[in-house]
């Protein structure tokens, strides 16, 4: 038996984990609902919007963290984790927005359309969702085949500006404890700092002229 | 401690409040009898509509909103103080050990009476009213708060403030023993201590109440607790808690959010829903229990009582 079968038995175990976030929200507002404890506060509906927020960002830096981990710990089959990864930041980016423009807005579109443009906290968010689409768009095998590896490869670079905008957007929502934003920015730097590093690095270890 | 003196309106009739907390132990009993406190589902009949109103608190005074008063529960364990951190929830999980007895207040400035006092003799003789105020936070949150307290103004004109004063400043204890936002020296939230101000006019006018309780309750520590300013016209981070300090001045006090953040939270505050915060609109609100947002009211509600204080002032520069 080829030696990767292993790695299609985590797969399921890993969906489930990416799935408890969306089910333990799903049941603390259910315990709300009904008046039991163990729910969400007093204002359930905007710890949702927070909570699909903050879980956008985390999958987000999750999935970029799958290319350095492989680089240094060498086992390259994580990679088979990372579009279920990126599917998942899209799903909970969608989470997100569909509770912003009904919990919030409650389908109020000229509303949503003036605080895009009003609002800088606003626009960062929206950009970060939309880039995912292409990305999820673009996610299976048939659309790696049809812009051909390194074209694919490149169109889901958006992901970085999507992660800038994503933390951006974070920053911008905090009142006055920057903290948690500074440490999502801290932590995006490193990821995409790394990239940068080994671009840099294997640019150098070429051999000038082709 | 002071202040509660009995009310002439028995809490048993501003709220059926025990009721509220029956039913919750009604349906934990319930539900845990039947196994489904985890699943938490199906207990037919105990649906919040059928148990809901935790409030038909009744309007008495002229100024009392007559809108369903926020059950206790979530007036108390869903609070912004800053100090006891910065989450929702912090508040009344860090102030459990707070101590707003023995509690003094320093008034100094320009007024006949400068002195520390203890809340007691500052207060002595003044009788507490209910006031049920909606409360509407700068987050586009709002509440409607059955208080206990007295007209500052009451308190004001027993330190007469000298004519010379125009401001009232106030602040709020710095305990870092007490307040664990207060200990933390890298990325502080706020400089501390707490400062908010009023105009003396706004200061005195019959709306604006020092809070010393709530539900017909000692005021929570969560909730600013023993003394704690209340002026339902202008967004909740006016209300100062846990009152230590309070100066009469005739410079306009930097309160501490404006301080921060001045393009965002001004002097003034004022609720406006003309005014957006440059994050997020102020035009509507989400009132604590309810589903859909709902429009918010100039001066929250209050602008047949206070809107000729701001006559000729621009609201939309002073925010």
């Amino acid at each position: 038996m080829p030696k990767y079968n292993r790695w299609w038995i985590l797969k399921p175990v890993v969906f489930l984990l990416c799935l408890t976030p969306t089910l333990w929200i799903s049941r603390a507002g259910w315990l709300t609902f009904q008046g039991l404890p163990g729910g969400l506060s007093a204002n359930p509906l905007d710890d949702i919007i927070e909570f699909t927020g903050i879980w956008t960002l985390r999958f987000l830096m999750i999935t970029l963290a799958i290319t350095p981990l492989r680089r240094i710990t060498g086992i390259s089959s994580l990679i088979r984790f990372r579009r279920m990864l990126g599917l998942f930041t899209f799903f909970q980016g969608c989470l997100h927005l569909t509770s912003y423009v009904w919990f919030d807005q409650t389908f109020l579109w000229g509303e949503i359309l003036k605080d895009i443009i009003k609002r800088p906290f606003i626009l960062s968010g929206m950009i970060g969702v939309t880039l995912m689409v292409p990305l999820a768009v673009t996610s299976t095998r048939k659309w790696i085949a049809r812009l051909g590896g390194s074209r694919w490869q490149k169109v889901h670079r958006l992901i970085y500006l999507s992660g800038i905008a994503g933390v951006i957007h974070y920053y911008f929502y905090e009142k006055s404890d920057i903290v948690d934003p500074l440490a999502y920015g801290i932590l995006l730097t490193i990821l995409l700092g790394f990239r940068g590093w080994r671009a840099m690095r294997q640019r150098g270890l070429k051999p000038a002229a082709t | 401690m002071l202040i509660q003196r009995a009310s002439d309106i028995p809490s048993s009739e501003i709220t059926p409040e025990d009721l509220y907390h029956n039913r919750r132990e009604f349906i934990k009993t319930a539900s845990t009898i039947l196994g489904l406190a985890a699943v938490g589902t199906i207990v037919p009949g105990c649906a919040p509509e059928s148990v809901g109103a935790a409030g038909e608190a009744q309007a008495k005074g002229k100024y009392d909103t007559t809108e369903k008063v926020t059950p206790f529960e979530d007036i108390t364990s869903y609070n912004n103080y800053y100090e006891f951190g910065t989450g929702k929830d912090d508040p009344a999980r860090n102030s459990k050990n707070f101590k707003p007895k023995p509690w003094s207040v320093k008034v100094e400035g320009m007024c006949k009476k400068p002195a520390t006092y203890n809340p007691e003799d500052l207060i002595k003789g003044i009788a507490t009213e209910d006031r049920i105020y909606r409360m509407r936070c700068v987050e586009a949150w709002s509440m409607v708060i059955p208080w206990a307290g007295f007209p500052l103004r009451t308190l004001i004109e027993r330190l007469e403030p000298l004519p010379s004063a125009k401001f009232i400043e106030f602040k709020t204890l710095v305990d870092g023993n007490q307040y664990p936002e207060q200990r933390r020296s890298f990325f502080k939230v706020l400089d501390w201590p707490y400062v908010e101000g009023l105009r003396m006019d706004e200061a005195t006018h019959p709306l604006a109440i020092i809070a010393t309780g709530i539900y017909g309750k000692p005021l929570p520590n969560q909730n600013g607790a023993p003394l704690r300013l209340v002026v339902p016209w202008k967004y909740g981070f006016k209300g100062i808690k846990a009152i230590v300090n309070i100066r009469f001045t005739d410079k306009q006090p930097v309160n501490t959010w404006q301080q921060q953040a001045s393009q965002e939270y001004g002097f003034y505050a004022n609720v406006n829903p003309n005014v957006d915060h440059p994050r997020w609109s102020q035009a509507r609100e989400r009132r604590i229990g309810e589903f859909l947002k709902r429009p918010t009211l100039m001066f929250n509600g209050y602008a047949d009582q206070v809107a000729e204080l701001y006559a000729g002032l621009d609201l939309r520069r002073n925010y």
